[in-house]
């Protein structure tokens, strides 16, 4: 789960991580408001939604009057961002960061993330900051300075040395600032079960500061239900309407943009079913695991997920039951095309524990569009020539 | 032979009297599984599927001899299963439960390590030895014994590329499934080893998928070390990047990650890549007919 740039400053404050002042507006007015409050004399309006390259989008802009405030707000607020993170049709800007402005001397970059491979949390640290730090790791990878900490001991002064030190900061008091931010910084990483905390820029004030200019957390989903005020933040609007609501049926939905609609048990087996609907030269329309325990209510709202999209030209319900006997998905199957109007070719390939039964159940049901698949290959070659009308 | 486990191993329950803990351990003992007890604290003295049930690992262990846990407590209470399994002596833990905190399972893989505890998943299937011993969800009756060892990131393509090998006219020595999460257990690079080193496997399929890059590092060693055939299928060369697919690890994090990668490298390593897992069964058959 991600969170705006204005909930992130919210938690860094809660720790003391150096910000500077802002305030969080939904309307012009209350953004006026807030720039009247912050005092100025130099604000910053910044669109908050989720996704990086804001900037360069058009959603981050310098005001020097009450009035620019007003007239920027009143151009950001329900524009359509459209950054290199985005899709193509962009994100609706429905909340603005009105911000101090700041004296900025050096912009750095400090994130911290998970490193799958050594199995703990990485501190990752540049002096190139404001700039993609991917193109940073690609064209200057001696420019990024990494710093694993093992969290059965935590954040130690080491830590804090090889970062201050790899950073090239020799002034003692900038020294013991930068130690202290990224402290602060790996203490609310493990007290929030953060996945991920990217602050680009970092800045550096003329008075020798360091100050998150921007901030961006992603949270590990599972740990959720530990952490109630972060997933009090979760902002539905920020993501697919179809993929929340999925969710809520143990379904895990991804949308993609081809014909084939997918409806499979395991993710590794559904990616499995994309990737041989397309090695036999058809496009998968979604990604959709039912999990474990695939059942009628499942199956039918599978269906319905599927169906929303207009593109889909046929599904492929892809099932290799194991504890889950094959019967009772047939059935299930059957019951869904009863609660769910199914109005194109439905390929159907259930494999595993009872599959025989399953066949003979299908086949006795006597349900118009439905083909059954003999195996994976034999289903997925069924569904790319139902959808290209054969 | 086989790997990890096989028809003498004793095994433990954490989790035994819950509804997933009860209903599979009974398929397993129905396989053939040795559970000799399972732990679920204050119903310690009881008995559960004929099964003695203790309060604490550490009693389990010293009353039992148990080297193995299977492990189904919910996802909250996983980090702290594990670590007790390690602490009593258990020597693998199977962790089962999906949606396990990944801090949890940072402190508790390395306090595993710390005592020299192997663990699988979590959010895997578990392990089976054809015909012996199951621990795990996985449905037994598909995995006939043979000459094939497999190791999954995925439950459902354990059984595919399990299902595809039998129906094919071989079978399985050892199956694994090492899990989906961003930090798991036993991984192919422990286990690769171990199905070379095993005289009965001549062919290991290995599953995999987007996310991380632990088959980029299987391929270096495979390159070095295993004289075996491998076939290999990664799944999500169609997924989208910076979408997680199901599993919590399976996500293409800027360009890192991909499918296109992990297939290249196992290529270069003489690795037998198929590009659908539809064609996993026929891939066996051509390296063991060689």
């Amino acid at each position: 789960m991600n969170i705006h740039e204005y909930q992130a400053k919210q938690i860094f404050a809660k720790y003391g991580v150096p910000i500077p002042k802002g305030i969080m507006a939904e309307s012009v007015e209350a953004a006026v408001e807030a720039a009247k409050e912050l005092g100025g004399p130099i604000w910053v309006v910044k669109a908050q939604i989720h996704a990086g390259g804001r900037g360069l989008g058009g959603g981050v802009k310098l005001a020097k009057s009450i009035e620019e405030v007003r007239e920027l707000s009143d151009e950001i607020l329900g524009m359509t961002l459209v950054t290199h993170q985005t899709t193509a049709e962009g994100k609706l800007v429905r909340k603005l960061y009105i911000e101090d402005g700041v004296d900025i001397k050096d912009e750095l970059y400090l994130s911290v993330v998970l490193d799958r491979k050594l199995e703990m949390p990485l501190i990752m640290a540049s002096t190139e900051g404001g700039m993609n730090i991917e193109d940073v790791a690609e064209n200057t990878p001696e420019k990024i300075i990494t710093v694993p900490v093992d969290p059965t001991i935590g954040f130690q002064g080491f830590h804090g040395r090889e970062l201050a030190f790899g950073l090239g900061i020799t002034d003692k008091v900038e020294q013991k600032n930068i130690i202290s931010f990224a402290q602060k910084l790996f203490k609310l990483y493990m007290e929030n079960d953060a996945e991920m905390i990217e602050i680009n820029p970092l800045v550096k004030t003329g008075s020798g500061e360091f100050l998150a200019l921007d901030g961006k957390m992603g949270f590990d989903n599972s740990a959720l239900g530990r952490q109630p005020e972060i997933a009090a933040m979760r902002d539905l609007t920020e993501e697919d309407a179809d993929e929340v609501e999925a969710a809520k049926f143990g379904l895990s939905y991804v949308a993609l943009d081809g014909e084939i609609g997918c409806m499979v048990n395991g993710a590794g087996l559904a990616m499995g079913t994309m990737d041989t609907i397309n090695h036999m030269g058809g496009t998968p329309a979604n990604f959709l695991d039912v999990g474990g325990s695939a059942n009628a209510e499942t199956v039918a709202k599978g269906f319905e997920i599927i169906l929303k999209n207009p593109n889909v030209k046929a599904i492929f319900v892809n099932i290799f039951g194991g504890i889950v006997r094959c019967d009772r998905i047939a059935n299930g199957i059957i019951e869904a095309t009863k609660i769910t109007d199914v109005n194109v070719p439905v390929i159907v390939r259930l494999d595993g524990t009872n599959a025989p039964e399953a066949a003979e159940i299908l086949k006795n049901a006597d349900i118009a569009n439905l083909i059954v698949g003999n195996d994976l290959g034999d289903g997925a070659a069924k569904a790319v020539a139902a959808a290209k009308g054969n | 032979m086989s790997i990890l486990i096989n028809k003498d191993t004793k095994v433990i329950v954490q989790g035994f009297t819950g509804k997933e803990g009860t209903f599979h351990a009974e398929q397993c003992l129905a396989y053939g599984t040795k559970i000799v007890g399972g732990v679920t604290p204050n119903k310690g003295g009881q008995e559960h599927l004929g099964k003695p049930v203790f309060n604490t690992v550490s009693d389990a262990v010293k009353t039992t001899g148990a080297t193995v846990s299977m492990i189904f407590v919910p996802p909250a209470f996983v980090g702290d299963a594990v670590m007790e399994a390690a602490e009593a002596g258990i020597e693998l833990a199977v962790i089962i439960t999906e949606g396990a905190p990944v801090k949890d399972m940072q402190m508790a893989k390395a306090y595993a390590n710390k005592h020299g505890m192997k663990t699988l998943g979590p959010n895997c299937p578990g392990i089976i030895t054809a015909e012996e011993c199951k621990i795990g969800i996985m449905p037994g009756s598909i995995f006939k014994k043979g000459n094939v060892g497999l190791i999954s990131k995925s439950g459902t393509l354990t059984y595919e590329g399990a299902n595809q090998v039998c129906n094919e006219g071989f079978g399985i020595t050892t199956a694994v499934g090492i899990g989906g999460d961003p930090i798991i257990g036993l991984s192919y690079n422990q286990l690769l080893p171990m199905f070379e080193a095993d005289p009965e496997t001549e062919c290991i399929v290995m599953i995999g998928e987007i996310g991380g890059d632990l088959e980029i590092q299987a391929a270096k060693l495979i390159k070095e070390q295993i004289t075996k055939p491998v076939v290999a299928f990664i799944a999500g060369q169609t997924a989208p990047k910076g979408k997680t697919m199901g599993h919590a690890g399976a996500i293409v994090s800027g360009s890192a990650g991909t499918a296109k990668e992990k297939m290249e490298a196992l290529e270069a390593a003489g690795v037998t890549v198929v590009v659908s897992p539809a064609e996993i069964g026929k891939a066996v058959t051509k390296a063991l007919s060689k």
